[in-house]
């Protein structure tokens, strides 16, 4: 923690950065985000089990770059995330630099996004066995038992959007759910609006979801939206062997093609 | 469930799979007429969400084509469009939505009996599943 507030005291003091964008203690036991703007307020960061949110949702907030050039305190997920972010013309290397954590406390600053994706190519970005076999373990159900799950788990959806909110790869300043002319996706959150919502939310990350996790920690009724997002990581590797927030420079794998790019159902 | 007439809603490109079923009807070739055809500029403005749409006001099945692979109007929408049905299938599968419901095809301009007979297998197939009750009842509030 001491190294971490070191070098984000450091950065401040020499105005190489104008926000440190971190994580500071929370209500019961949690960790929440902080900026902190001088180098004077650098003990307020903390880093802990706790602290999981993927900060590179602040990224994108207008509110938070009108402070200026920003480092990131950043978990795996959330350098994928500025990879990603950069990669979709979002960020560049005069807006960020990175303060990369490890569960042992020690802190690598990536000053540029070159040197994150060198970082970032060193971490394994395949998803888990235990997420793999959970994976499996729907695919295997049958149809209907599919259909009846997904119905009742889409039943307690609200419609409050946290799951948007939480995203940092969900920054369209004017979502399609607020298209209303017509209304593109129901209002109400009935069965129907609740279905093509999450069909959205979900077909929007393809290709470009990092697996953060954030989606499903929001949501105020455990709706497992990681699932979902899984389900299209696995699919886009095993279609197009790409895999999102690796490289800085890269076109989205929804947004290219191959000729050659095969199934068996056009017929 | 003899009785039965689906509905399928057809979503088509305009430079090719149009063409071939306009081909069907100048050719005198005679079809299912359960078909709603719906034009658009090219696969590649095909939203996914719009098959859902689809769905949600009463069709119990799909067509969706365009022109083959190599042949697309503008190049390359119909391989855009191709990636995202392969994953857009994946979801909705995963979802427990029954994949049946949805045919994808290339028809060409040329193909006018190619785009009859994918009609017909598509209603026969269709009627088959039977009607697709079980989504037209999300319909929720009746807000759409
Ligand atoms: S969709 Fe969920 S898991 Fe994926 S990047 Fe967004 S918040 Fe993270
Ligand atoms: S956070 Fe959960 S309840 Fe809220 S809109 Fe997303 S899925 Fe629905």
């Amino acid at each position: 923690m001491e190294t971490l507030r070191d070098k984000a005291r450091e950065l401040l003091a020499a105005r190489t950065v104008q926000v440190i964008i971190g994580y500071g203690q929370g209500s019961g036991g949690g960790a929440r985000a902080v900026f902190v703007r001088e180098a004077a307020e650098a003990d307020a960061l903390i880093f802990n089990e706790a602290c999981r949110q993927n900060l590179a949702v602040y990224l994108m907030k207008p509110e938070v770059r009108k402070l200026g050039k920003a480092a990131l305190v950043a978990t795996p997920s959330a350098l994928r995330t500025i990879l990603q972010l950069a990669a979709e013309n979002q960020v560049g290397d005069h807006d960020l630099l990175a303060l990369a954590v490890h569960a042992a406390g020690e802190v690598t600053l990536l000053a540029t996004l070159q040197a994150i994706e060198a970082h970032v190519t060193e971490l394994d970005a395949d998803l888990s066995a235990a997420e793999k076999a959970e994976l499996r373990k729907y695919e295997a159900l049958s149809l209907e038992q599919r259909r009846e799950y997904w119905q009742e788990q889409f039943s307690r959806c609200l419609k409050c959007y946290a799951c948007r909110a939480a995203c940092p790869l969900c920054y369209c300043s004017r979502c399609t759910v607020e298209c209303n002319q017509p209304q593109w996706i129901p209002v109400p959150a009935h069965d129907l609006g609740n279905l093509e919502w999450n069909v959205m939310r979900a077909m929007h990350l393809a290709g470009r979801c990092v697996n953060c996790g954030d989606c499903s920690r929001a949501c105020p009724v455990a709706i497992p939206l990681y699932l979902l997002n899984q389900k299209l990581i696995s699919d886009v590797f095993a279609n197009f062997n790409a895999r999102s927030g690796m490289a800085a420079k890269t076109d989205n794998a929804m947004s290219i093609f191959k000729p050659d790019d095969s199934e068996d159902f056009i017929r | 469930m003899s009785d039965f007439n689906p509905k399928i809603v057809a979503f088509v490109c305009n430079w090719c799979t149009y063409a071939g079923a306009d081909l069907t009807g100048t050719s005198r070739m005679k079809y299912s007429p359960q078909v709603s055809i719906i034009r658009f500029p090219c696969t590649g403005r095909i939203d996914f969400m719009l098959l859902l749409k689809a769905f949600a006001n009463g069709a119990d099945g799909i067509i969706v084509s365009g022109c083959h692979p190599n042949d697309c109007h503008y190049s390359s929408g119909n391989f855009h469009a191709r990636r995202r049905w392969i994953v857009f299938r994946g979801l909705l599968d995963f979802l427990g939505i029954d994949v049946r419901r949805v045919r994808f095809s290339w028809v060409s301009a040329a193909e006018g009996a190619k785009w009859a007979q994918l009609v017909n297998d598509t209603a026969e197939h269709v009627r088959q599943l039977g009607p697709f009750s079980g989504y037209h009842r999300l319909r929720g509030l009746g807000v759409g």
